[in-house]
């Protein structure tokens, strides 16, 4: 079967990031890149559902500015084997990849769509559960466990009262969480096989779709501050601070 | 305006969580409305009609609502949303499961984890892990948003005379099919929604250290939280993670024992009234934002912390 997986280009994990002095956005000039670490692992378990024999061809996906074929093509280090680069000058809102994700998956027809749960940027959580909706599969959302078996997947979610199972008719949508697997890393050779991979690139013209923010983004500031408090001595201080000072016991 | 909250349950009782989320609702206009979908939930839409403000509950009892299936809740809130300019649910992980479809179905764009309403249709988000916060209007006809809780007080679970109403529409995808679940059974309070909770990290080592922090937890009435390393490492199970990927809570008192403070897990806490820092590394960021740090090898401190709260 076929999978497509969807990555998104994201800042850094360990960057910290700093606002605007406007209050306009986040500054991203000159910060470090990356893959978004949800779609690492969506990357990951295609490469596996591969090598298993599960599954014979992985499709990439990435949407936004041109320098997203830098993480296509660490998708295709990873193992993926071909990659679509839907270009655009500013990153779409969930709402706006799921409609041109949804466009993909009606010219690739794949069995399986693999995304991650939540974009460490906008923290949105939505693309997946959108998408699924758009293309009439049902989803699997916040994965921990996937299996696939005749025509159908068995997807163990992480929810906020432990696990839940659910059975999909495939072609299914599935978002990962982090103890779905844990990735791998780029082997030289392959990073250097990934440059020969083909990459398609397409407009939302292509996809007949037109892009329309419908979220204003107003201003931008950063969190309250929580200052650093006081270190206490010893276990005896701690509980009478607690007790006097915070009064919280 | 009116206002469409949709309620967070088990099928026996109206989660905390909803409660946060009318608050949120009577922000942004006075009509709230209230739907229970589930299976044999009418208790719960009993309580839901006694909430404060509450005007008009829907109660969808059915099996296929049983287990909360976001193909067929939101096909049932979609059915639902005509004339409603604001659809709300908690950013449980139930709510964040179906909104997006609700919104995507009704052609809008979703609003998660909102923190403030500054305007009907302006509201405060935390992005980039809590790194910075966003202002952000939606004019669209209707809003799709999802609500922080820990962010809201609750309306007073009485006083409301809401009308409770029974919908038979039956909206039932033969796409998914619930398998099972494991309902992680505790007797402790919701992490969600504690007044103290007491978080254990990489730091605490094994599984079974996890029960020097549950002593100290009964002595506290806690609930027991974790960092990703300790999910991951399989100290304990996922649904403990408090983090910008796990839970968010925003307890009286926090105690972080054995967590270092990466930025993904202040995300789920730095909100809490008071921190409480445990950490034998006295450079850990944990302490930038602990309001009380004690430097110290945790097997020897948590013992006598239990003695000393006895
Ligand atoms: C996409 C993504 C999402 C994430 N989401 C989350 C999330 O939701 N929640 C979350 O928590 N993390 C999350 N993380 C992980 C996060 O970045 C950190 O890796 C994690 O929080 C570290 O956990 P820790 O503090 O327990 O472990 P460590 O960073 O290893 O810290 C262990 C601490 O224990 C202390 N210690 C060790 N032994 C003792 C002792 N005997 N006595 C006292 N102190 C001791 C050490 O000094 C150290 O500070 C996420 C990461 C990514 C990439
Ligand atoms: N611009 C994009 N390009 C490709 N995939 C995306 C994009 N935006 C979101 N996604 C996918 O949707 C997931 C969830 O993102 P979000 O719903 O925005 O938090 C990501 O992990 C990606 O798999």
């Amino acid at each position: 079967m076929k999978i497509l997986v969807a990555v998104k280009r994201v800042i850094d994990y360990n960057v910290k990031v700093r606002v605007k002095a406007d209050q306009s956005d986040v500054d991203l000039s000159n910060v470090k890149m990356a893959l978004n670490p949800f779609c690492e692992i969506a990357v990951e378990e295609a490469v596996r559902l591969k090598e298993k024999g599960t599954a014979e061809e992985i499709v990439v996906v990435s949407i936004g500015p041109k320098a997203c074929q830098e993480q296509i093509r660490t998708a295709l280090a990873l193992g993926a084997d071909r990659g679509i680069h839907v270009e655009t000058d500013t990153m779409p809102d969930s709402l706006g990849a799921a409609k041109l994700l949804s466009k993909v998956v009606a010219e690739e027809q794949p069995q399986l769509v693999i995304l991650g749960k939540q974009a460490i940027d906008s923290d949105n959580n939505q693309t997946g559960q959108m998408l699924a909706a758009l293309t009439d599969m049902p989803q699997g959302t916040f994965a921990s466990e996937v299996k696939i078996n005749d025509g159908k997947v068995q997807v163990t979610r992480e929810v906020d009262g432990g696990l839940q199972t659910v059975e999909l008719t495939l072609p299914a949508v599935v978002t990962t969480d982090l103890r779905l697997n844990e990735p791998r890393y780029a082997s030289l050779p392959n990073i250097m096989k990934a440059k020969r991979k083909p990459l398609d690139v397409k407009t939302p013209a292509d996809l007949g779709v037109e892009l329309a923010a419908k979220v204003a983004l107003l201003k931008v500031e950063p969190p309250a501050e929580r200052s650093a408090g006081v270190k206490v001595a010893d276990v005896a201080e701690l509980v009478e601070k607690l007790k006097n000072e915070a009064k919280v016991l | 305006m009116s206002i469409l909250v949709i309620a967070e349950h088990d099928n026996k009782t109206l989660n905390p969580a909803t409660l946060k989320t009318l608050t949120a609702a009577q922000a942004m206009g006075d009509d709230v409305h209230v739907l229970v979908a589930g299976e044999g939930c009418g208790a719960v839409a009993e309580a839901a009609a006694q909430a404060a403000g509450v005007q008009k509950v829907f109660c969808a009892d059915h099996a296929a609502y049983a287990h909360q299936l976001a193909e067929n809740i939101s096909a049932l809130v979609v059915s639902l949303a005509e004339g409603y300019s604001h659809i709300v649910a908690p950013a449980t992980t139930t709510g964040k499961n179906f909104m997006p479809r609700v919104a995507v179905l009704l052609d809008v764009a979703q609003i998660s984890d909102i923190i403030s309403v500054e305007a009907p249709d302006t509201f405060r988000r935390p992005i980039y892990a809590g790194n910075a916060i966003a202002t952000v209007q939606c004019q669209q006809a209707v809003k799709v948003i999802t609500v922080r809780a820990t962010a809201f007080d609750a309306v007073a679970a009485d006083g409301g005379q809401g009308l409770v109403t029974s919908l038979d529409a039956v909206f039932e995808s033969d796409k998914v099919r619930f398998v099972g679940e494991q309902v992680a059974a505790s007797e402790r309070p919701d992490l969600a929604a504690a007044r103290v909770v007491i978080s254990g990290g990489r730091g605490m080592q094994n599984g079974e250290n996890f029960a020097l922090l549950e002593k100290v937890a009964d002595k506290l009435g806690a609930a027991i939280g974790a960092s990703r390393a300790a999910v991951d490492a399989g100290f304990v199970p996922n649904d403990m993670q408090v983090g910008q990927t796990g839970k968010i809570v925003a307890p009286e008192l926090y105690i972080a024992v054995g967590i270092s403070g990466a930025i993904q897990h202040l995300a789920g806490m730095k909100d809490s009234k008071v921190i409480v820092a445990i950490n034998k590394d006295e450079e850990a960021p944990i302490f930038q934002v602990a309001d009380y740090g004690l430097v110290a090898d945790l097997f020897e401190v948590l013992p006598q912390l239990e003695s000393a709260l006895s």
